[in-house]
């Protein structure tokens, strides 16, 4: 197994089904009374969050709790970082205290590369910049295997933000790998043509109408409110009306295609509620998928020799 | 002293011994009243099958059986390599207030049964817990003991004792193997019980 999870590139075949057959068993976990193991027991796991994230700093808390590791949550906002203190400062104090395993996320691409040279334990993405979430596309490929049985062969179709979005390349690489085909979808701005160059056999295209009754998944992407109105295009009501999915367009879709959007939904921009809240959305799914993912990282990367 | 690679318990043996377990869980549970078999994985996974298929055939009695992984209750999960993890299936109507029977090829140390003992408690609270082995091998590291035994071998530290069964292995067979001997064939299950 791999020590440091940094980029979905890292996983080849055997990894990655590796991490979600042991989500599989980790999941009986949470159906349980008993939500606990003992497998983590006397390991410290740190989350370092330079970026607030509710979603992604709470599962990998539930999941490292709940193989019973210690948990250190470090926000930037109120802490030394504010003061001046430097990554490299925070990995040695980190060091010091014996982390075992160090969760960041942090809007610099490439920083949990950094860190894993300053500090021993194992160290896992939790979003880096416009760069990778591998844990994400870990998840959502779970997801994609759990509701359609399979992911090789898949015809993907990733929508929206793709310039911005972690989650896009991460997915897009993870599921090169497993054998899944990414079709990114949205406007020129968003959706620049050297993307192509991501993995061989990505597709590009501008028109979701057209690509809709083809895939097996469609995956939107969320549009961060700040950039409504800049210069990526010309309004929220116009992007909403070409890229967004409504009831419309998911009749377009495969009697068996299925929904996701990795969270937080801009509900009536991306995707109504209609689409969000329908038997075809995994977007629920998604988030439980999320604990189980990262139990079985966690306990992949820190349950054996140390 | 070792026998290098000696049959212990051949084909045969091993059919009248699973018989005599179950004709023995059928004494000791007057009857097998409300008992549940779990097996640990992975081979205790068929032989718990196999004890419910014969005390069915005895006492027409159909005893719900379930799978028990262990590996994230061991205590030597940090002087490993992580294992790829086993399934584990309590049967409809949970363990709670039941007895349950943990069945296992060998009885070694007794950390297996002892990890086996924590995940019960994460799961339920049976009644009664009871323990039955295919071998008891000796070199107990903790208080343990089976109520069950099919067969005990005296073995020395040295030696491995090799379960083989027909559901994994294609025959059944137990062999001890002699000292520097590879236990190929059940492996996962030698480190499972060498654990110390």
């Amino acid at each position: 197994m791999i020590k440091h999870l940094l980029s979905a590139a890292d996983l080849d075949v055997a990894t990655a089904t590796e991490i979600h057959d042991t989500a599989v068993e980790m999941a009986t976990v949470s159906g349980r009374e008993v939500k606990k193991l003992p497998t983590l027991r006397g390991r410290t796991v740190v989350n370092l969050f330079y970026e607030d994230s509710t979603r992604t700093r709470t599962s990998f808390e539930v999941a490292a709790k709940r193989l019973s590791a210690d948990v250190i949550n470090f926000s930037a906002k109120g802490s030394s970082v504010e003061k001046g203190e430097s990554l490299k400062d925070t990995a040695w104090t980190l060091q010091a205290m014996g982390a075992d395993a160090v969760v960041i996320r942090h809007p610099a691409s490439g920083a949990p590369h950094r860190l894993t040279g300053w500090v021993d334990g194992s160290v896992l993405n939790a979003g880096d910049g416009t760069h990778e979430h591998p844990t994400q596309a870990l998840l959502d490929t779970f997801t994609m295997r759990q509701r359609l049985g399979r992911i090789a062969g898949l015809n993907v179709a990733i929508v929206g933000d793709v310039l911005h979005s972690r989650v896009a390349r991460s997915n897009t690489l993870l599921l090169h790998t497993l054998g899944a085909k990414v079709t990114l979808v949205g406007p020129p701005t968003l959706v620049p043509g050297n993307f192509g160059a991501l993995t061989p056999d990505v597709a590009i295209s501008y028109d979701l109408d057209a690509v809709l009754p083809d895939a097996d998944v469609v995956m939107m992407l969320r549009v961060q409110q700040e950039r409504m109105g800049a210069a990526f295009f010309p309004s929220a009501r116009e992007y909403s009306r070409r890229y967004g999915l409504d009831a419309a367009r998911m009749r377009r879709m495969a009697d068996h295609a299925i929904v996701m959007h990795p969270g937080p939904m801009n509900r009536g921009v991306e995707i109504t509620s209609e689409a969000a809240d329908s038997p075809r959305s995994t977007i629920v799914e998604q988030v439980t998928n999320g604990v189980s993912v990262r139990m079985a990282c966690l306990y992949l990367m820190l349950g054996g020799r140390a | 002293m070792g026998y290098p690679n000696k049959i212990i318990l051949s084909d045969v043996d091993v059919h009248r011994v699973v018989d005599r377990i179950a004709h023995q869980i059928l004494e000791k549970t007057d009857g097998a009243a409300d008992v549940v078999l779990l097996g640990v994985a992975t081979r205790g996974v068929p032989l718990a099958r196999r004890l419910a298929e014969r005390i069915h055939a005895f006492e027409g009695r159909t005893l719900p059986v379930g799978t028990l992984d262990i590996t994230l209750y061991r205590d030597d999960l940090r002087h490993r390599s992580p294992r790829a993890l086993g399934h584990t299936e309590i049967p409809p109507g949970g363990l709670d207030g039941r007895r349950v029977i943990l069945v296992d090829d060998v009885l070694f140390s007794g950390r297996t049964v002892r990890a086996a003992l924590d995940a019960l408690n994460d799961l339920g609270r049976p009644a009664v817990v009871q323990l039955a082995v295919l071998v008891d091998r000796g070199h107990r590291q903790l208080p343990i003991r089976a109520d069950y035994v099919g067969k005990n071998i005296p073995t020395s530290l040295s030696e491995t004792v090799k379960v083989l069964l027909a559901e994994i292995d294609g025959c059944d067979e137990v062999r001890l193997m002699g000292a520097g001997a590879s236990p190929a064939g059940r492996a996962d299950d030698t480190a499972k019980e060498a654990s110390a």
